[in-house]
């Protein structure tokens, strides 16, 4: 075997190598961190030594109410989510099956919506919200994530339901279904793992939203988790408790990383080849 | 299989102008207007809750900004010498304060976004085709990369911005590998390659994995003719694989541009607020409507619309990015072209991070 002929068989390797790794190492770091010890939080070994759990019980620490934000987090975008999925459904059903005037310029505008700069509607409906007395409640923060939410779920949904043969639902309707009939008992059951995967996707964008929960809430115990982390603080005032922080970023990340993971999955294997079959 | 259906409205074309789809004779004419009528009803009671939705939490507070952005503070009546409870309508005077009083911290932040835009959406883009050759020759370990790629993108924003905090810490990492003491996260240069490399990291990888669909559409025939054609790699990058991935990726710049453009979480945190080196039109807009200015916040607001309008239009009407992705118009255009391949555009979730 020559030279050349053995970095052809290697060389992608390491190229996997190189990606993997600048996409982890950072993560990695904030892992490695969040297991050191306060005393030790500055050290720039690759292994903690020794482990510690001292952060994450820190960042439980009452005072921090780090509970109570990602119960917030988790009812912001709970609700976020169902809504838009509810919502997204009906209208990208309609989206991909139907035939109706400005179908196409509708669907551009819905999708124009979702690159709208949040900002823009942050601000008169901060104004409005102090009006009415909003700031600091759940539906201040749902309300402004609907307009990124349900876009995309649309969008996604859309794209699931297209690639759905027509020819299920025909088969149905000749079979005696109704329209109807046909979405709730054949269209519905097959798309679940899209529906499901939309589900994933619409709660993490609302899960992560950080501008909408930081405008909208001035208490501590309305805040959603990343706003909650950004404004941890230490013993002191001096002091930003970089540990704790991390063990929270970790504690937030993580179940993410697991649904991320679990979806790609029912990309990949999911819904064309289980429908065309 | 989208671009079988024909838009109503729209002038019909022959079977033999559409892109290589033979099978769909065309429906026969009251087949299709009946359908037409029946589902319209049912398209208007399925999507009206949607556009009900997107009307009162978007267009609704784009209109009030845009009422907004004509007041100006409450404050003492100078007719009367009372205080006001309404805000006085002051007419242009906010977008004039831009080019005038309040211009400089306007045009920096300004700067700052199209900068950070223009930079980071550039190495991403570079760096996320690299990535997407590199997987697309490893034919072992892909479900480990593409496992790997996507951790930066499931990391939310704000968590991302305190992780390169503690990295970009005076006695942190960055500094330990640099081997140089730079406060990164103090005012100055410095600041913005913090932020643009947190930015990358995170969005890069995704542009990668979106690439890589594309690039898995491409049939190896195509390969296999330039080989033995004796097109070297670099001339098959460039005349086969970059033209063939070309929708998916423009598509995906389009909506990182578009992103980028609005960048609030990462420099807030990173950083910090009221940072000139970082500050962008978001965290400026934002800024001021936290200080109850909102006069001014709305027009910063508007003004960050309607420049994320023009890009998005540029991109669309200047180099064709299928925004919609049901292939209808690019199918149109390039169906006499022949047997041309599509590659599906990306999804736009996907994009989004």
């Amino acid at each position: 075997m020559s030279t050349t002929a053995k970095w052809r068989t290697w060389l992608p390797y390491a190229g996997v190598v190189a990606v993997v790794g600048y996409c982890l190492a950072p993560f990695y770091w904030m892992l490695v961190s969040s297991l050191r010890r306060t005393s030790d939080i500055f050290d720039t070994s690759l292994l903690p030594s020794p482990v510690s759990f001292e952060n994450f019980g820190a960042v439980f620490d009452p005072s921090q109410g780090f509970t109570r934000a990602l119960l917030n987090s988790l009812i912001v975008a709970g609700i976020t989510t169902s809504l838009a999925l509810l919502l997204a459904t009906f209208t990208a059903y309609a989206m991909a099956r139907l035939e109706f005037r400005f179908k196409r310029l509708i669907l551009t505008l819905v999708i124009a919506t979702s690159m709208f700069p949040v900002v823009s509607i942050v601000v008169p409906l901060l104004q409005l919200f102090t009006d009415i007395g909003w700031i600091n409640t759940y539906q201040a923060m749902i309300v402004p994530s609907m307009s990124f939410a349900l876009p995309l779920a649309v969008w996604n949904l859309t794209t699931f339901f297209r690639q759905m043969p027509d020819e299920l639902e025909h088969a149905a309707m000749i079979d005696g279904c109704t329209r109807g009939q046909a979405f709730r008992k054949i269209i519905v059951p097959l798309a679940a793992p899209g529906i499901f995967t939309t589900a994933i996707i619409t709660f993490i964008a609302a899960w992560n939203e950080f501008l909408i929960a930081l405008t909208m809430t001035n208490k501590p115990e309305m805040q959603t988790a990343p706003v909650a982390i950004s404004k941890f603080s230490g013993a002191t005032q001096f002091e930003t408790p970089f540990g704790s922080q991390m063990a929270a970023g970790v504690l937030v990340t993580v179940p993410l990383v697991v649904m991320v993971l679990f979806f790609q999955r029912r990309i990949v294997a999911g819904l064309t080849a289980g429908a065309a079959k | 299989m989208a671009g079988t259906r024909t838009p109503p409205g729209t002038p019909a074309y022959g079977p033999g102008s559409d892109a290589g789809q033979p099978s769909t004779p065309p429906a026969p004419r009251r087949g299709r207007a009946r359908a037409t009528a029946g589902s319209g009803r049912m398209a208007a009671l399925l999507v009206s809750p949607t556009l009900l939705v997107l009307t009162i939490v978007v267009l609704y507070p784009t209109l009030m900004a845009l009422n907004e952005s004509l007041h100006g503070p409450k404050g003492l009546d100078p007719a009367t010498g009372f205080i006001r409870t309404t805000e006085p309508f002051v007419g242009l005077k906010n977008y004039a304060d831009i080019f005038g009083a309040a211009g400089e911290r306007f045009w920096n932040a300004f700067w700052n976004t199209t900068f950070f835009t223009v930079v980071t959406v550039g190495l991403e883009t570079v760096i996320g085709v690299a990535m997407a050759l590199i997987m697309h020759k490893a034919f072992r370990g892909r479900a480990l990369v593409r496992a790997g790629i996507l951790v930066p993108w499931a990391v939310p924003t704000a968590i991302s911005g305190l992780l390169w905090r503690w990295i970009f810490n005076s006695n942190g990492i960055a500094n330990a590998l640099v081997g140089h003491q730079i406060l990164w996260t103090t005012e100055g240069f410095h600041a913005k390659v913090a932020v643009i490399v947190a930015e990358v990291w995170k969005t890069a990888p995704f542009i990668g994995l979106l690439v890589l669909a594309g690039l898995q559409v491409i049939p190896k025939e195509v390969y296999e003719a330039a080989r033995i054609d004796g097109a070297s790699a670099l001339r098959q990058f460039w005349h086969i694989t970059l033209p063939l991935v070309k929708p998916a990726l423009l598509v995906a710049v389009l909506f990182r541009c578009l992103d980028a453009l609005r960048m609030f979480d990462l420099p807030y945190i990173l950083i910090g607020a009221q940072k000139n080196s970082v500050e962008t039109l978001s965290m400026l807009a934002q800024n001021e409507a936290s200080n109850v200015r909102f006069g001014p916040a709305a027009a910063y607001a508007v003004l960050l619309f309607l420049y994320v309008l023009l890009i998005a239009l540029a991109f669309v009407r200047l180099l064709g990015a299928d925004l919609v992705g049901d292939g209808a118009a690019a199918g149109r255009r390039r169906g006499n072209k022949g047997g041309r391949r599509r590659i599906p555009a990306p999804r736009r979730a996907e994009v989004s991070a």
